[in-house]
């Protein structure tokens, strides 16, 4: 096992984005990390605002779908941007939060808007090295 | 993609006989060289894409196809609901209504190069573009509603353009059938403050010169000449196309299995037309068409408060408004019958040929300009239909250059601020809040628009009308 990590991954026109950790909040804490990383650099947001996500749904994958689509949806409806996270994870539920502040153009560069995180190369799963991966494409 | 693993059928026309699921042959437009620089999983999809419940004739990839989610980018395909044809959120694609409106200027090169710095900030200062960016407007509840009915037709009566913009919008700028009810109150949110406002990724705003005419009677009917500048708007439905995509792909992929239907792959997401989920969706879909109309007749609106105090007396006049992610309801001919189908194109572009009644009046003789946004390193394309590509692709053509390369490739391979300095010596003036974000849409990332639309061409999809350059890029 290793320390909790993000990376992005190709896909043709857009991004894939991956959280890995020992365990499964861990990588969706990170896949959040990722997700941000596409728009701007998380270490530069500074933590004034807390948002608080709640979502159930039928089963992992597309809770952690839930889990980035809500993110996105405060991005575009609210103009934040995000630097740090905490997930929890019950039984299809997820208890999600998230901490940064109103995107400002000058200081954080945003280079682009994320459209919706998708099922492509969408999973939750462990690795050989029984570190959880949370991963999946996102339109932008 | 391996030329192998298809049947060419002749110089354009590559086929996959149907096998497994696939209910119909896949066929893809393209020459041998952009076929080579497909992705295998152009392939796949599209071969998914025939297996749906439905399906007429074939599922079809345009010159210019790659990898997108269930359904390529490029890809076209037409159910019917009476043998239980279904409608795909990701048929359609994120960005519901996605599109390029051309508009002429009736000014020369001579008119615009003088005053081509202050033209590009007086377009940077009216436009908001790129991630954080407002739009004017703050639409209450019933304003939204109104505008997700109204389309351009809306965003006209409030002040923003003339009748004569609506006459040159397809669906005269108001898609019927929209259900604002069918819209979630997060997809409004997103849309509550982006009204007129550009986006970022690849979509864009440029001035462009005519710098080739191939077709000169079509281009005398388009009203436009060689050295003439036009402005051309890439952009779609914001945030709230965004929302409605993710909202229904996740729905219809959960609900699959209750409509019976076996998904190849969970992104190919769709539900029966004739359901309420697939009732639902067209109605929220078409809302967001009339979301993506009433932005680009916003922006239309203040591209001409920019050239303004510019170039006084400039007449700005819109060519045509035509999207390239949408689901259709048209009447094609499927083995000698007039059949009423609905027709997916996501990241492709209608393309009626000469005389089909759907064709402003004006150009109806000529063929439905077919607009192609290019890379603002290269050159974009106004193509016109063909009657034959009725036949090819029930009048479908590509819609714009492709990506060849993933946005880390080419942040790896360029610098924002250098690429914009090139291009402004090469006389090509840049304006965007995103160094990254030009990197990222770097010219040399996208396949040769040139080489996509000649394919479309000789494939008979659509015909060479002109070709544009740009002089002036406002990127989100």
């Amino acid at each position: 096992m290793n320390e909790p990590r993000w990376e992005h991954f190709q896909h043709g026109a857009d991004v894939g984005i991956r959280g890995i950790g020992p365990t499964k909040e861990e990588a969706f804490q990170q896949a959040a990390v990722a997700l941000m990383a596409v728009v701007t650099d998380p270490e530069h947001v500074a933590l004034k605002r807390e948002v608080i996500v709640e979502r159930e749904a039928p089963d992992d994958e597309i809770l952690l779908m839930d889990w980035l689509n809500a993110l996105i949806y405060e991005m575009s409806a609210n103009q934040l941007v995000f630097g740090s996270f905490d997930v929890l994870l019950g039984d299809h539920h997820l208890q999600g939060r998230a901490w940064g502040e109103k995107v400002d153009v000058e200081r954080h560069e945003p280079v682009v808007e994320v459209k919706g995180a998708t099922f492509t190369a969408l999973s939750v799963a462990q690795n050989s090295n029984r570190d959880w991966v949370a991963q999946c494409v996102v339109d932008v | 993609m391996d030329t192998n693993s298809l049947q060419r059928v002749s110089g354009e026309e590559w086929r996959i006989e149907p096998h497994g699921k696939m209910r119909v042959p896949a066929i893809i437009y393209a020459t041998e060289e952009l076929i080579r620089e497909m992705d295998e999983k152009v392939r796949e999809q599209i071969v998914n894409v025939a297996s749906l419940p439905g399906i007429e004739k074939a599922a079809y990839a345009m010159p210019d196809a790659h990898w997108g989610y269930g359904f390529p980018i490029g890809g076209v395909a037409a159910f019917d609901p009476a043998r239980g044809g279904v409608v795909s959120a990701g048929g359609v694609g994120f960005d519901i209504s996605c599109g390029v409106r051309t508009l002429l200027t009736g000014l020369t090169v001579e008119d615009v190069e003088p005053v081509k710095r202050s033209l590009a900030d007086s377009l940077y200062r009216h436009i908001p573009a790129g991630v954080g960016s407002r739009g004017l407007l703050e639409l209450t509840d019933s304003e939204l509603d109104e505008m997700l009915s109204g389309g351009a037709q809306w965003a006209v009566n409030r002040g923003y353009g003339t009748e004569a913009d609506l006459t040159r919008t397809e669906e005269k700028g108001r898609m019927t059938g929209a259900r604002p009810d069918a819209v979630s109150e997060f997809a409004k949110n997103r849309q509550r403050r982006e009204m007129g406002t550009l986006g970022s990724g690849n979509h864009y705003l440029e001035v462009q010169r005519v710098t080739e005419i191939f077709d000169v009677s079509a281009a005398e009917a388009f009203g436009i000449h060689r050295n003439n500048i036009v402005v051309s708007i890439h952009c779609g439905s914001r945030g709230l196309g965004h929302q409605i995509g993710t909202d229904f792909l996740r729905e219809m992929a959960i609900q699959a299995k209750n409509y019976g239907i076996d998904l190849p792959d969970r992104e190919l997401a769709c539900a029966p037309i004739e359901s309420s989920l697939g009732e639902k969706y067209l109605g929220a879909m078409r809302a967001a068409i009339n979301c993506a109309f009433a932005n680009r007749q916003i922006i239309t609106h203040l591209v001409r408060q920019a050239f303004a105090p510019v170039i006084p007396g400039a007449e700005l006049a819109v060519l045509y408004d035509v999207s390239h992610n949408t689901c259709k309801v048209e009447e094609h001919q499927v083995d000698g019958h007039m059949k009423r189908l609905f027709v997916h194109r996501k990241g492709a572009t209608r393309a009626f040929g000469p005389n089909h009644p759907a064709v402003a009046e004006a150009l109806r003789a000529t063929g439905q300009p077919v607009l192609i946004g290019g890379t603002m390193g290269t050159a974009s394309y106004i193509l016109v239909g063909t009657a034959e590509s009725e036949i090819h692709s029930f009048s479908s053509s590509c819609h714009g250059a492709g990506r060849q390369m993933s946005r880390a490739q080419a942040t790896k391979r360029w610098r924002g601020r250098e690429l914009m300095d090139e291009l402004a010596e090469r006389g090509i003036l840049i304006r965007s809040p995103s160094p990254r974000g030009v990197a990222e849409e770097a010219p040399g990332a996208y396949k040769d628009v040139n080489a996509v639309v000649e394919a479309s061409e000789k494939a008979g999809l659509s015909r060479r009308v002109a070709k544009l350059e740009p002089l002036i890029c406002i990127k989100g």
